[in-house]
């Protein structure tokens, strides 16, 4: 009883025992903010991930791919059939996205990806990116007339509203041919270097030809949809507005390989007219800027990966969905054994983006460990002020040990002062952490608000908010590992105390 | 045999009616208190003799005692009616390379009732001797007995419940705790000796138990008040109250005038007196101070480490 009531009076008249308090609840805080954060950021990255990419991708290892998707597709069905929710080919290569937007040429690097509009949808959540509802819902590569979202529909409120959407799809492009038109009279010949070597290239009837009649119907009709990803085609300011180069209805040219020999039968350098029907947003900052996504048969067709005679084009890769609790790992193996590896890459979605996660596996860990190190220091802080108290408190345990008080009894004082300290900082650090996670995203508005530069630029994340996640087993490891270093910190004094003997603690006056 | 024990629980104020207030445990304090010994003894956790009705029953060796000579407890080592013996005791101190001889084989036995005082020159070890019958440190050589068993050589257990139920101390510089108020300083030595649960079962016989006894010191009205907000004469008594709340067998007190001015001393002096003549409380008093002793039945001198009769 009196270890209690003693251990209760010393943690409400020792100030400096609040030293102790503040510097586990800092660590406790800090811990449970930063694994709140990596742990909602790995969370929604992998999701997204998940969902973007399919379960297993079976890959050719060249941009020529392999003959005969079909026949793979059944073998693939024979070994692994029970397990296989939904199967499409696709034909990846890298291309040039080229493109005139304010009087200039924009030449950026893709990632060219021909998708097939009626399976595509079965291995990921592909049209849930899209910017027009309609697009949402049943894919088309055709232009539509206005109606896209002008408001971000992945996140729920706050977003930048996009202006310039508004008069997306068809709505745009006869702008622009009337535009071009007025161009043309006012100004003969507008026309760049640059421009005449992709006009003297480009596929005649189909060129977004600024001196072609306005009205024409040639010009006004839309080539081939692609649908770019959306950091393609805008930027992002800091307060989260972006700003088109480019809209749907633009038209845009790809320049990409053909297969087999290069200056052979590979006519390196293919170009083709493409027109934006809508943008792709994952909020992978990585594969918004660098996906576009065409019609699967329009790009073999130019590539030239069809078949004369038998009419069947190649592909370059086969996704694979699976059922709900497959084994991904399993089904991988099982390819990997029936498929030679010299020429077929099969990998699950976390193999392909294995090093990302790992990074930010390994991230966490050595932040964590960091993090604990500054609860050790605290550890450590609270050692030396208990033994400042066992000193200043010499004679209380003389005076108990007098009345009785045994050496065990002595020791838990000190040891449940220590575990109490522990308890109250791991529980405010608990309570500050928590309140700091729900409010992170108005303390980092807030902080970017008094420092003047934004803590959290959405132009390189691309999520508008901070992801957190509060995982309770976290947070009690957290709190466990806190209490258990402030009660292995009060150890010693705690031993240093119940070996004081009586005499000697009497001693002092 | 004497039973000052239970004879001062009584005179202490525990009346009947308070008790009866106190709940359904219905015995006196002190029966209560020789009760729990007795499950001690039953546990074989320590050795100790609660009641001279106790003594009588066969001794439970503690586990971890160190009793190992049967010769020590025969009572012919020391006469029965002694409350307190010291045998041939030595102590000298270790200060750095240099070993100071404090005693020097002293003997002295205290009966059951007695007011002894023992009177030495600071520095003449009359404290050490204090500390040595009342099991705070331990002897060199030599023997100390309390009614007739031999407590030097008892584990660190025993002589926790010894000096806790058996034993109270008072000292010149009182030695309260100043984290607590008055009256939980009296009660520390209960919340000491019981466990929680015990301790939290029986709150209110045993803070009411604290207060008459506050009471009975006269300090009634600084139930609350802190140590640091007492005078030194009020403290005195408060620890004078703490060291008989478990009704102990001896009351140890060292200079407990010491600190304090003539007045002040001559009243602690005159609670002590009483203590002895009404309650039969056996008393052991060191002090440098011959008029202070004055007032005890017996007087020894502690001259050059031995005791001589003054």
């Amino acid at each position: 009883m009196y270890k209690y009531l003693l251990c209760w009076r010393y943690l409400r008249s020792r100030y400096i025992a609040l030293a102790c308090i503040i510097s586990v609840m800092l660590g406790v805080a800090t811990m449970i903010v930063v694994n709140g954060v990596m742990e909602g950021f790995t969370h929604k990255m992998e999701g997204r991930m998940h969902e973007i990419l399919s379960d297993i991708s079976f890959q050719s290892r060249s941009y020529d791919g392999f003959e005969n998707p079909e026949w793979h597709m059944n073998r693939i069905r024979q070994i692994v059939g029970e397990d296989i929710a939904g199967m499409t080919p696709t034909v990846n290569t890298p291309a040039l996205l080229s493109y005139e937007a304010g009087g200039r040429y924009f030449n950026q690097t893709v990632q060219l990806i021909g998708i097939d509009e009626r399976t595509y949808d079965t291995v990921g959540d592909f049209g849930k990116y899209l910017q027009h509802p309609e697009n949402r819902h049943e894919l088309s590569f055709s232009l539509r007339d206005g109606g896209y979202d002008v408001r971000d529909h992945q996140e729920e409120a706050g977003t930048q509203i996009r202006e310039e959407m508004k008069e997306a799809g068809w709505p745009h492009r006869r702008r622009v041919a009337q535009r071009a038109a007025a161009m043309r009279v006012a100004q003969p010949a507008p026309i760049t270097p640059d421009d005449d070597l992709f006009q003297a290239r480009a596929h005649g009837e189909q060129a977004a030809n600024p001196q072609a009649a306005p009205d024409s119907d040639p010009n006004l009709k839309p080539n081939t949809g692609a649908i770019l990803g959306i950091a393609l085609a805008s930027v992002r300011d800091q307060e989260g507005r972006d700003h088109f180069r480019i809209l749907p209805g633009d038209d845009v040219k790809l320049t990409f390989p053909g297969i087999g020999n290069p200056g052979t039968s590979n006519r390196l350098g293919i170009h083709e007219q493409f027109t934006v029907v809508d943008f792709y947003e994952s909020k992978m900052s990585e594969f918004d800027a660098s996906f576009v996504f065409v019609p699967l048969q329009d790009l073999q067709r130019a590539r030239g990966m069809i078949d004369p005679t038998t009419r069947i084009g190649r592909v370059t890769s086969i996704q694979i969905r699976l059922k709900e609790g497959a084994d991904l790992e399993a089904v991988r193996d099982k390819l990997r054994t029936s498929f030679s590896p010299y020429y077929y890459a099969i990998q699950t979605w976390r193999d392909m983006q294995g090093s990302l996660l790992a990074a930010i596996r390994v991230e966490t860990v050595v932040l964590n460990l960091l993090l604990f190190m500054i609860i050790a220091v605290a550890g450590f802080g609270i050692l030396a002020i208990f033994y400042m108290i066992v000193f200043e408190k010499t004679r209380d345990i003389g005076i108990l040990k007098s009345l009785g008080a045994s050496s065990q009894g002595i020791m838990g004082i000190f040891l449940s002062y220590g575990m109490s300290l522990g308890a109250v900082g791991a529980g405010s650090g608990l309570a500050i952490g928590l309140l700091i996670v729900t409010y992170i995203n108005k303390i980092a508005h807030f902080l970017g608000w008094l420092t003047g530069r934004p803590l959290f630029d959405p132009s390189i994340y691309y999520f508008q908010t901070i992801p957190t996640i509060i995982d309770p087993l976290t947070v009690g490891l957290i709190l466990g590992g806190a209490m258990l270093i402030a009660t292995a910190a009060s150890i010693l004094p705690a031993c240093r105390a119940a070996m004081l003997r009586p005499v000697e603690a009497l001693r002092y006056e | 045999m004497n039973d000052h024990g239970l004879s001062l629980g009584r005179s202490a104020g525990i009346r009947d009616g308070r008790l009866r207030d106190g709940g359904a445990t219905g015995a006196g304090v002190a029966a209560a208190t020789s009760l729990d010994d007795y499950a001690d003894l039953q546990r074989g956790e320590v050795a100790l003799w609660s009641s001279p009705q106790l003594a009588d029953r066969p001794l439970i060796v503690p586990r971890r005692a160190v009793v190992t000579d049967d010769r020590n407890v025969q009572p012919s080592a020391a006469p029965a009616e002694t409350m307190l013996t010291a045998r041939g005791v030595t102590k000298s101190y270790r200060r750095g390379e240099h070993v100071i001889p404090v005693l020097h084989g002293v003997d002295v036995d205290i009966r059951g009732g007695e007011f002894l005082a023992i009177i030495g020159q600071s520095g003449s070890g009359k404290s050490t001797l204090l500390h040595l019958l009342g099991t705070l440190d331990r002897p060199d050589d030599g023997e100390i007995y309390f009614e007739g068993h031999r407590i030097d050589n008892l584990s660190p257990a025993g002589r926790d419940v010894l000096r806790n139920r058996h034993f109270g101390m008072i000292f010149q510089f009182y030695h309260l705790l100043p984290e607590f108020t008055a009256l939980q300083n009296v009660l520390a030595p209960l919340m000491i000796g019981n466990g929680l649960f015990t301790y939290l079962a029986s709150r209110r016989r045993l803070r009411a138990q604290a207060t008459e006894l506050l009471d009975m010191v006269g300090l009634g009205h600084r139930l609350r008040h802190k140590p640091r907000e007492l005078s030194g004469g009020e403290l005195q008594r408060a620890a004078i109250a703490r060291a008989l709340v478990s009704q102990p067998r001896v009351l140890l007190a060292d200079e407990p005038t010491g600190n304090l001015d003539q007045g002040t001393g001559e009243e602690i002096m005159r609670i002590l007196r009483t203590l002895n003549r009404e309650q039969k409380l056996t008393i052991v008093m060191v002090t440098h101070d011959a008029a202070i002793a004055a007032s005890a039945d017996r007087q020894v001198r502690l001259v050059e480490g031995r005791l001589a009769q003054a």
